[in-house]
């Protein structure tokens, strides 16, 4: 079957050496939802954005519905929806302005192109508020706008570029429901960037893990949460502690993949709550004072620390530096 | 469908969205026409004497200030045009037209389209006001037409250039820099406020390839009373040959800001 979306080995370097990917590759099936999932500044963006026509790779190639998205660019184009990370709506215009402008920009005319418009307002709740200038929207209302103009020209393949930053909480389940819509009613395939790890569990059914430019860890949500044997064990110190405190543990039986970070520590049990006990045993026989212990099922944050080899927020900490 | 039929629609569908946001704003063309109001007054009182000075030709400085004032607010007006642009990119609404099939030209053409009309508005407002204050257009409407012709071409060389720094730069001071930087000395450098003869030496050397000059002295001649129209067509024609180049250079500017993102 043809990949909706191809990435082989992509690399970017900006000025100053900025690398922002480092031989990027993925596959997305055609009608899935695929989440590219990393913090800020792993290279998400860069990514969409040489799929999208926007940019180019200095290396590797990419093809979208097996067009190439540098030879074949106008085909890609017309094949895919963007909504990007700004909004990207026209403030002096109204809801329906804009929209009909997206369209004519993909040669849409006339009553075809009013029904359409009729259609997406409707099912996007801006019927209302249609023939207001953009500037009047709520961050809620424009992002909606931005989707219905990504989906005018009814692309194959929606790009949805950190979707939900920025939004309430009840906003961003609102999108969710209507991201799931789109695959599941319409075979669209999407590709969501998002560095919420919730997000990533909750929409994509294929996951690429992104760290530094790279993919380093792919599958399902599940299936990377189950690669991950047993519970996360983690013991919240009180103070910050060096290497030396993993030592102390790595004795007590079943304990594995033990590291610390600030006053985090994090280790990994078959059997967490039975290792409790001796976790705070050896901590207590080495002088190290506890604040809480807390255990849990795997979570994707996890699956990043076991792949990126630190957490997402220290992931994150480190990028916006 | 062929290319120029592509580039045709797409350009005037974006003429419309700047047409309309224009119309949204229409006390807009007030504040633009403050400078050249006060150019025409100020400077036509402060320089009445010029026309006592020996070797000037004619006996009414308003006369000859007028054409001008026209091509300098073609100037000033245009050179802003890239400002918007920022704005556009700002807002990510630029982006999210480059990834659609929308003729690259288009995105340029649309914008030079509404300058040109607001262009035209507003040289109608300084004729109308130069007139009411004692300026005398002697080669009649035809050659106020032929006036403004020639100052919506040098507004449509500045608003592509605009436009071509507003994509290379990305940033709004620098812009406002490089606009101020240029605009003035160019002005200064033409026949605006002066007549050629009366000019230092090597100011006259530089008028001659100066752009703005050409537009100066090609709408002063069709408006006299007797136009030598081989002389204003042929400073049209180079102002028509610079457009199509700047044209050029501000459709490549898309990709190198494509490059850069």
């Amino acid at each position: 079957m043809e990949h909706a979306i191809e990435a082989r080995a992509l690399r970017k370097t900006y000025p100053a050496d900025v690398r922002a990917l480092d031989g990027l590759d993925f596959a997305v099936e055609p009608g899935t939802v695929f989440g590219l999932l990393g913090p800020n500044g792993a290279g998400k963006s860069t990514a969409v954005k040489i799929l999208t026509t926007l940019s180019r790779a200095d290396a590797g190639t990419a093809s979208i519905a097996g067009h190439d998205v540098v030879a074949a660019a106008d085909a890609v184009r017309r094949s895919i929806g963007v909504v990007a990370q700004k909004a990207g709506v026209d403030r002096e215009a109204t809801g329906r302005e804009n929209l009909r402008l997206q369209g004519q920009m993909y040669g849409l005319r006339g009553r075809a192109l009013e029904d359409r418009i009729d259609a997406l307002l409707d099912r996007f709740g801006l019927t209302d508020a249609a023939d207001r200038i953009g500037r009047t929207y709520s961050g809620g209302m424009q992002r909606r706008l931005d989707i219905a103009m990504a989906l005018v020209h009814q692309p194959s393949v929606l790009f949805l570029d950190e979707p939900t930053t920025g939004l309430d909480p009840e906003v961003r389940a609102d999108m969710w429901r209507e991201i799931e819509r789109l695959s599941t009613d319409q075979g669209i395939t999407v590709l969501l960037t998002t560095h919420y790890l919730e997000e990533a569990d909750r929409l994509a059914k294929q996951l690429a893990i992104v760290d530094r430019g790279k993919v380093v860890a792919r599958g399902t949500p599940e299936e990377l949460k189950a690669d991950l044997r047993g519970d996360a064990v983690v013991v919240e110190l009180e103070g910050a502690y060096d290497g030396e405190v993993t030592r102390a543990l790595e004795r007590v039986e079943g304990l594995r993949e033990v590291t610390v970070e600030g006053t985090a520590l994090r280790a990994r049990s078959d059997d967490g709550a039975r290792a409790v006990p001796h976790v705070l045993q050896a901590l207590e026989a080495g002088g190290v004072r506890v604040a809480s212990v807390t255990v849990a099922r795997p979570s994707l944050d996890d699956v990043y620390l076991r792949y990126a080899g630190r957490t997402f927020d220290a992931a994150e900490k480190e990028e916006n530096r | 469908m062929t290319a120029a039929v592509h580039f045709a629609r797409d350009s005037r569908d974006q003429t419309v969205r700047h047409v309309r946001a224009f119309l949204r704003q229409p006390w807009w063309i007030v504040v633009t026409l403050m400078q050249p109001i006060i150019w025409l007054l100020l400077f036509g009182a402060l320089f009445e004497k010029v026309v006592d000075i020996p070797g000037f030709t004619g006996d009414n400085y308003l006369t000859f200030l007028a054409p001008g004032v026209v091509v300098m607010t073609a100037l000033f007006s245009s050179g802003w045009a890239g400002m918007p642009v920022i704005e556009d990119l700002d807002r990510g609404v630029m982006d999210r037209m480059l990834v659609t099939p929308v003729r690259r030209g288009a995105l340029i053409a649309g914008r030079i389209a509404q300058g040109a009309l607001m262009l035209l508005i507003q040289s109608v407002i300084i004729v109308g006001l130069a007139l009411a204050v004692g300026a005398t257009f002697d080669g009649g409407v035809e050659g106020v037409l032929a006036l403004f012709a020639v100052s919506i071409l040098l507004g449509m060389i500045f608003g592509t250039l605009s436009i071509a720094m507003a994509l290379i730069v990305r940033h709004e001071e620098t812009l406002i820099a490089i606009v101020t930087g240029v605009t003035l000395p160019l002005t200064f450098l033409s026949t605006a406020f002066q007549q050629k003869d009366l000019l230092p030496g090597w100011m006259q050397t530089v008028a001659d390839v100066n752009p703005v000059n050409w537009a100066v002295e090609a709408g002063r001649e069709a408006v006299s009373a007797v136009p030598d129209w081989g002389f204003v067509a042929s400073r049209a024609g180079f102002l028509a040959a610079l457009t199509l180049v700047c044209g050029a250079f501000a459709t490549r500017a898309f990709r190198a800001y494509q490059k850069s993102v």
